[in-house]
């Protein structure tokens, strides 16, 4: 931008200090509620990564996609496959995070290329297709050729691990013990922050214009010289991109992988946290893959303690309350905030080229 | 074909189903000419708009534009090539502000990819501050500057039309085709309108001009082309046009002869 860089005002350093610090001790103070608690701040992480990546095609350039997660499992698979006892590889986490996202790019082409007149329901419609047929051929591709272990999965995968120093377990460094989650934790919060500060400058740019434009009236965009096929090809391919990403690091954290993960009901929870959050708002989205992971955790955790104190006894099983609870906070959001909790305002830019004549 | 054609169009035909919007159109727009179109509703001239832009695909018939043919290209091609267009119900990206609407108009004569735009080198930067302060000078020359920031859909009616001339001003064209810029504009606005499509013209860029306010046609094109179910019925200066008793017949009964008299 031409606008002259402003001196960050000493407040806002103090700001941006805090929130280093608040998350800095987050998985110590998480993990005094036990250790569960830091890895689902970890899925929440893996969520953002998600959610950002869909929002790059659903929240800017406005193509409904149903069959995200489809790019998720092409990621975790790539892992899967290539840091497991299955092949008997045991490639380092470092080539094969870009080599997942690479591929799952090609995946996002692939899925793209057929669907480019497509738009609204019809699209929707193909891509839910699409992510169901990932998920079948994961589930059946251990015939002739056994090559993902079908329904049973690929089990005993690497975690990350980088010499001798693995994210997989407890370590103790300068005194203070690290277990595996908080270690995997400060990964996820670097890899996150990077996919954060990609999607934003990608907004902010040539190409998240030219996305937005597509989004706003596709006709238009053609007559002002985008080249709309290209450019919505793009949206697929950095979308599905950051899904490899999310993908191989679930891999890694979970070790474990197996095509049930990835069902429709995956795609859908991801598309909940971008419209609730606030299609194509970068900060919702955000906000929306926080709350949908968080909400019905802790849903999950107060729902049997709660009937006990007050009924003394538990009636109704916490997993129905909270896919209960979860689907009235949905429904009451939709209602009250159709644009989504965090909507995102005009961008106001600050014109040094202007009116100064 | 002489050296001061700009757009030649050769025996243009477009049809839908046994509609023939387009019969064997043929005409030649100048360099910095501006040059109307009229007819009366479904004559065919936006139809002609949509098969010059790419939108629709011509049954018959070539354009040669600045020396080459422009046959079978996409809208953006031939956004591309140097030919921009305004829309007759203003198709704007109603929730991006005026100034982003702008920028988009740029896009076509801009480079920066991914990688640019991840990296935010040096030169993708210069390129934004270059988008940007063009489509703010832009926003300035057609008069909203002051909505720069707003959202497209909260302009007025005639601002739209407006910040709809610039953003198409921003792909650089050589012909810019405008359909319907004065379309429920009242009449101090529309005087705004001729002194702007003047300016353009002065400025360098050829005009093709869809219009329905005849005084404004009248005022301002150097020459016109009159189309009725699609045929070309008329071309030539304004002055010749109206007194065409083909054009007046096509306007039933010459209401509009004594429209443009009194123009």
């Amino acid at each position: 931008m031409s606008r002259r860089k402003k001196a960050i005002p000493p407040k806002a350093w103090i700001g941006v200090a805090l929130i280093a610090l608040a998350l800095a001790l987050l998985p110590f103070v998480a993990a005094i509620a036990g250790q569960a608690w830091v890895r689902i701040l970890n899925f929440a992480m893996l969520y953002i990564m998600l959610a950002l990546g869909l929002n790059i095609v659903v929240g800017f350039a406005g193509l409904l996609d149903l069959g995200y997660i489809a790019f998720y499992a092409v990621g975790a698979y790539v892992y899967a496959l290539l840091a497991s006892p299955h092949f008997g590889l045991h490639l380092p986490f470092w080539i094969i995070l870009p080599l997942g996202a690479g591929i799952a790019c090609l995946f996002g082409v692939l899925l793209g290329a057929p669907t480019l007149k497509l738009r609204g329901d019809y699209l929707a419609i193909v891509t839910l297709g699409f992510g169901e047929i990932i998920r079948i051929f994961m589930n059946n591709l251990n015939a002739p050729i056994n090559i993902t272990n079908g329904p049973q999965g690929i089990n005993l995968i690497d975690p990350f691990h980088i010499g001798t120093l693995s994210l997989g377990r407890a370590d103790t460094l300068l005194g203070i013990q690290f277990s595996g989650p908080q270690k995997y934790y400060y990964v996820l919060l670097l890899i996150t922050i990077g996919v954060i500060v990609i999607n934003l400058r990608l907004q902010n740019s040539r190409l998240g214009r030219a996305w937005e434009a597509i989004r706003e009236d596709e006709i238009a965009a053609k007559a002002m010289g985008i080249n709309t096929r290209n450019v919505k090809l793009l949206a697929f391919a950095m979308g599905a991109s950051f899904g490899g990403i999310a993908g191989g690091i679930f891999s890694a954290t979970q070790q474990f992988v197996s095509p049930e993960s990835f069902g429709l009901f995956e795609s859908v929870i991801v598309l909940a946290m971008v419209v609730l959050g606030g299609m194509g708002h970068i900060p919702g989205v955000i906000l929306g893959a926080v709350l949908l992971t968080l909400l019905p955790e802790v849903l999950r955790s107060t729902m049997e303690p709660l009937q006990h104190a007050l009924f003394g006894r538990v009636y109704v099983d916490a997993e129905i309350i909270r896919l209960l609870v979860f689907g009235i906070a949905l429904v009451a959001i939709m209602l009250y905030r159709p644009a989504g909790l965090w909507p995102s305002a005009v961008r106001k830019r600050e014109l040094e080229t202007a009116i100064t004549k | 074909m002489t050296a001061l054609s700009l757009l030649t169009a050769t025996g243009i035909s477009k049809r839908f189903g046994g509609v023939h919007a387009l019969s064997d159109v043929d005409f030649t727009i100048n360099h910095g000419e501006i040059y109307g179109l009229i007819g009366p509703n479904g004559a065919g001239k936006t139809s002609l708009f949509n098969v010059l832009t790419g939108i629709y695909e011509a049954d018959g018939g070539t354009f040669n534009f600045d020396g080459e043919p422009l046959d079978r290209l996409k809208p953006n091609q031939v956004a591309e090539r140097g030919i921009a267009r305004t829309f007759q119900n203003i198709r704007l990206f109603q929730n991006l502000s005026a100034l982003e609407n702008v920028m988009i108009g740029r896009h076509v004569r801009t480079h920066a990819g991914v990688i640019g735009a991840i990296l935010r080198d040096k030169a993708t930067l210069a390129e934004e501050a270059a988008i940007e302060k063009r489509a703010y000078e832009l926003l300035d020359y057609v008069g909203v500057a002051k909505r720069a920031n707003d959202q497209a859909r909260h302009l007025a009616y005639g601002d739209q039309r407006r910040l709809e001339i610039a953003r198409a001003l921003a792909t650089e064209p050589k012909l810019l085709a405008l359909d319907e810029p004065a379309a429920g504009m009242n009449a101090t606005e529309t005087q705004t309108l001729k002194a702007l499509l003047e300016n353009i013209r002065h400025d360098g860029t050829t005009i093709l001009l869809i219009e329905h306010d005849m005084k404004l046609v009248m005022n301002v094109c150097d020459r016109v082309l009159v189309l009725d179910y699609g045929k070309k019925i008329a071309e030539g200066s304004a002055r010749e046009v109206q007194n065409d008793p083909k054009v007046v017949a096509a306007y039933l009964g010459g209401e509009i002869l004594l429209n443009l008299k009194g123009a």
